[in-house]
């Protein structure tokens, strides 16, 4: 061997590494949310898949677009922007129109993503971000709510999914009462629990043949996806844990002190989305704690404000406010929950 | 009772499972080099100061023949590794960076490399703590492991503080090496009079071997050797990485925690590497000096990985050619992929504190793009000191190295390089702590 002839390669250690690149975990979260994709498709036909697909285009447009303006490389191929889309579509109710489906995805990039740099600076989590724009710009059209498994939804669209651009979305009232079942009364679970005092079973809560936002009706559904995540790795198990716990626990209270008026734990966890946040929106990586009992204390966090929120606020989209409300909590969770390091305990001992 | 103590594995919390890479060596029995033609011998191989050199150019010295003595008490001498003749002392480049004065001995081909030897002394056990301690420095012997920490150092326990137990860390995490493996399997005497001389310097009366479950061959082969009065054992622990760093070893084999910014003295414990004990019941019994280590080289493209006795001063060029090394491109690291570190040269010497020749290519060459952070916490997982390396990763960004210091115990890490390598961003977490370490020592000798 001729020694001129080897190319060495200077860098420092450690030499060898073995993760899943961040595109891959991005990836993966994808993975895990096409079965609710599906099923939304199933439950709600071409205007779910419709909402799908411009929430999801709309968000990854706006990704290009950001990065091609501030001359960066295009971070499309690494799939945030993807589940963003997704997330987003899962989270507005099935005949939202499109037009606003499109926004809600810009201003989810824009303002929750671009604005503080990109990937991995974010604060919030930006379909969140996104959601709470457009609730507060289209508080009709958010909550208006279809029937799930309508005859003819693969060949129909709902009809406010086609409204046009800044007008009045058509009302759904005469289409729901043609298609619905029996006596659908257009509100969710939540909304009978707040406002008229009827509880829905957990068994369909828990099935998701129910009305609600196009992903989240099925918590069984979304456990399998979560636990797929887990499974593979992708998913710090620990945050949807700690939301549930804080929401139980905090529902538990509530239930034990009025049983009449308050509904159980097991209702509380399994409506309004509360499982599709807790295990796609609260474990959020960029946006929530890296601290073990910080993450502990953001999901105990979170799951109490759905719990007050529900209970006592004006609106039922609680968990989606909690969970920005513990977002934005974060850096002040953290810098208060440091993990005690190896050592650390002893020496304060001997002071 | 503490109850978390009775569900407690025999392990530490955290750290990483690796691929190990060692079936390629960790069968070969251990072999000799030729020696090489021309040996460079630097002066510093040790922590502390380097020795100095009593032999002038032209003078003839015999293998294991002093060539250097120790400068001080945080120094020990140097033996030639060869019979020959001393060509120079020069400036020479060493791997460890830079250039430093050196020996350079020109190997007597026709000579038989016989040792020098003297009588067998038997008595090494029966002689004071303080002469043992000095005949340990004189045989020229430092720590094995990779630091090359002066072992008569190590040895000399300050007088209020109590030494329990010994332990000796057989453990060899990083993926790739098998010296220690071999010096276990092919060396139990040597070592365990190595570790009577270790228990009777530093006046424990127990010894523990801490061993990786994938050696339990060693287990097998150590135990029947063992006194049966107990005062020496051998565990097994649970093979994970950074298992064989001190505070790691220490709390998987006994539960204890070595207290942050302290010395494994001050918990109790004296901890030596299984093959410097090995080295040192070898070498002084017998009144020689440290002139040779086993060495794995390793890697990609190498037609005859294997454990090596090789002199120290042999060139790397020279073992490559004798290893059958092929390859155009490549990473050349002395130590494992996880610690070890890159060399710039193969006209580079072996010196006391070199035991692993890895060679990797494209795995190691092959470079991705740095992203951003995505606050995965997988580094938090990983870390075995339970530092925040995501946290003080967006420090050194920022450059904030007295924050990482003063609230994020940057001082703590001890550069293990479990974060970097779960970092799904790419992220070169620990050559970030390093450089803000320099930095900050820097920063602390200007204040003063």
């Amino acid at each position: 061997m001729a020694k001129s002839d080897l190319k060495i390669d200077i860098r420092t250690s450690p030499y060898i590494r073995k993760a899943p690149t961040v595109a891959q975990i991005m990836r993966n979260v994808v993975y895990a949310l096409v079965p609710l994709v599906i099923y939304a498709v199933y439950q709600f036909g071409i205007s779910a898949l419709a909402l799908v697909i411009i929430t999801t285009l709309s968000c990854m447009l706006t990704e290009h677009f950001f990065c091609k303006m501030s001359a960066k490389k295009s971070t499309i191929t690494d799939a945030s922007a993807v589940i963003t889309g997704l997330l987003l579509a899962m989270t507005l109710p099935p005949g939202f129109p499109l037009w606003m489906g499109a926004i809600a995805g810009f201003t989810a990039i824009a303002m929750g993503k671009t604005l503080f740099g990109g990937l991995g600076f974010n604060v919030f989590n930006p379909a969140l971000v996104g959601r709470a724009f457009i609730q507060a710009a289209f508080p009709v059209s958010i909550t208006t709510w279809t029937p799930a498994l309508a005859t003819d939804r693969f060949v129909e669209f709902i009809p406010s999914t086609l409204a046009l651009p800044f007008m009045k979305p058509l009302p759904t009232a005469d289409w729901t009462a043609q298609v619905a079942l029996d006596g659908f009364s257009g509100a969710t679970p939540l909304a009978l629990m707040k406002f008229q005092g009827i509880m829905t079973d957990t068994y369909d809560l828990f099935f998701g043949t129910i009305a609600g936002s196009t992903g989240e009706t099925s918590s069984l559904l979304i456990l399998i996806c979560g636990f797929y995540l887990v499974y593979r790795k992708m998913l710090d198990w620990r945050i949807p844990a700690a939301v549930l716990f804080g929401t139980a626990i905090s529902a538990e209270f509530f239930y034990f002190m009025d049983p009449t008026k308050y509904p159980s734990p097991g209702f509380m966890v399994c409506s309004g989305g509360l499982m599709f946040a807790a295990v796609f929106m609260a474990s959020d990586m960029v946006a929530s704690p890296v601290t073990p009992l910080g993450i502990f204390v953001f999901g105990c966090l979170v799951g109490f404000l759905t719990v007050i929120i529900r209970l006592f606020g004006g609106l039922t989209e609680a968990v989606m406010y909690a969970i920005l409300f513990g977002n934005a909590a974060t850096p002040l969770i953290e810098s208060y929950t440091q993990p005690r390091i190896y050592g650390a305990r002893k020496q304060a001992k001997d002071k | 009772m503490d109850l978390f103590k009775l569900f407690k594995k025999n392990t530490f919390s955290h750290g990483i499972h690796l691929d190990e890479y060692k079936d390629e060596t960790n069968a070969k029995t251990t072999r000799r080099l030729p020696f090489a033609p021309e040996l460079t011998l630097p002066l510093s191989q040790n922590t502390g100061k380097p020795a100095k050199a009593i032999v002038h150019k032209g003078q003839q010295v015999t293998r294991g023949e002093i060539i250097a003595v120790a400068d001080g008490f945080m120094s020990v001498p140097l033996h030639s590794p060869v019979t020959g003749t001393i060509k120079a002392i020069d400036i020479a480049k060493t791997a460890e960076g830079g250039k430093q004065p050196a020996i350079i001995i020109t190997t007597a081909l026709s000579s038989g490399q016989h040792l020098l030897t003297s009588d067998i002394r038997n008595d090494y056990l029966q002689i004071s703590r303080e002469e043992l301690i000095q005949a340990v420095q004189n045989t020229g012997m430092v720590g094995l492991g990779g630091a090359a920490f002066p072992s008569h150092v190590k040895m000399k326990i300050p007088a209020d503080t109590n030494i329990h137990t010994v332990l000796i860390n057989g453990c060899e995490c990083e993926p790739f090496m098998t010296t220690d493996h071999r010096v276990m399997l092919e060396r139990v005497e040597q070592l365990l009079h190595g570790i009577r001389i270790a228990m009777k310097c530093v006046a424990a009366p127990k010894a523990i071997i801490g061993i990786e479950d994938n050696k339990l061959d060693v287990l097998h082969a150590i135990e029947p050797h063992l006194p049966t009065d107990g005062s020496i054992t051998i565990k097994a622990i649970i093979t994970k990485y950074p298992q064989g760093a001190q505070k790691m070893l220490a709390y998987a084999l006994l539960g204890i925690e070595i207290p942050s910014g302290q010395r494994s003295s001050s918990v109790g414990l004296a901890i030596f590497n299984v093959a410097t004990l090995a080295k040192i019941g070898a070498l002084l019994p017998a009144n020689q000096g440290l002139i040779e280590r086993i060495v794995t080289i390793t890697g990609d493209n190498i037609a005859h990985p294997g454990n090596y006795l090789i002199p120290f001063g042999t060139p790397l060029s020279f073992l490559l050619e004798h290893v059958g090394f092929k390859g155009e491109e490549a990473s050349l690291i002395l130590g494992g992929p996880m610690m070890g570190m890159a060399v710039r040269s193969l006209d580079m010497p072996t010196t006391k504190a070199t035991g692993t020749v890895l060679i990797l290519d494209e795995r190691a060459t092959k470079r991705d793009d740095i992203l951003p952070c995505i606050k995965c916490s997988r580094c938090l997982q990983a870390c075995p000191i339970h530092l925040n390396p995501s946290e003080l990763g967006l420090l050194a960004a920022q450059r904030q190295y007295d924050v990482m210091e003063e609230k994020y115990h940057l001082k703590d890490c001890f550069e293990c390089g479990c974060c970097s390598y779960v970092c799904p961003s790419n992220i070169p977490l620990v050559q970030y702590f390093r450089i803000a370490k320099v930095l900050n020592r820097e920063r602390h000798l200007q204040d003063g």
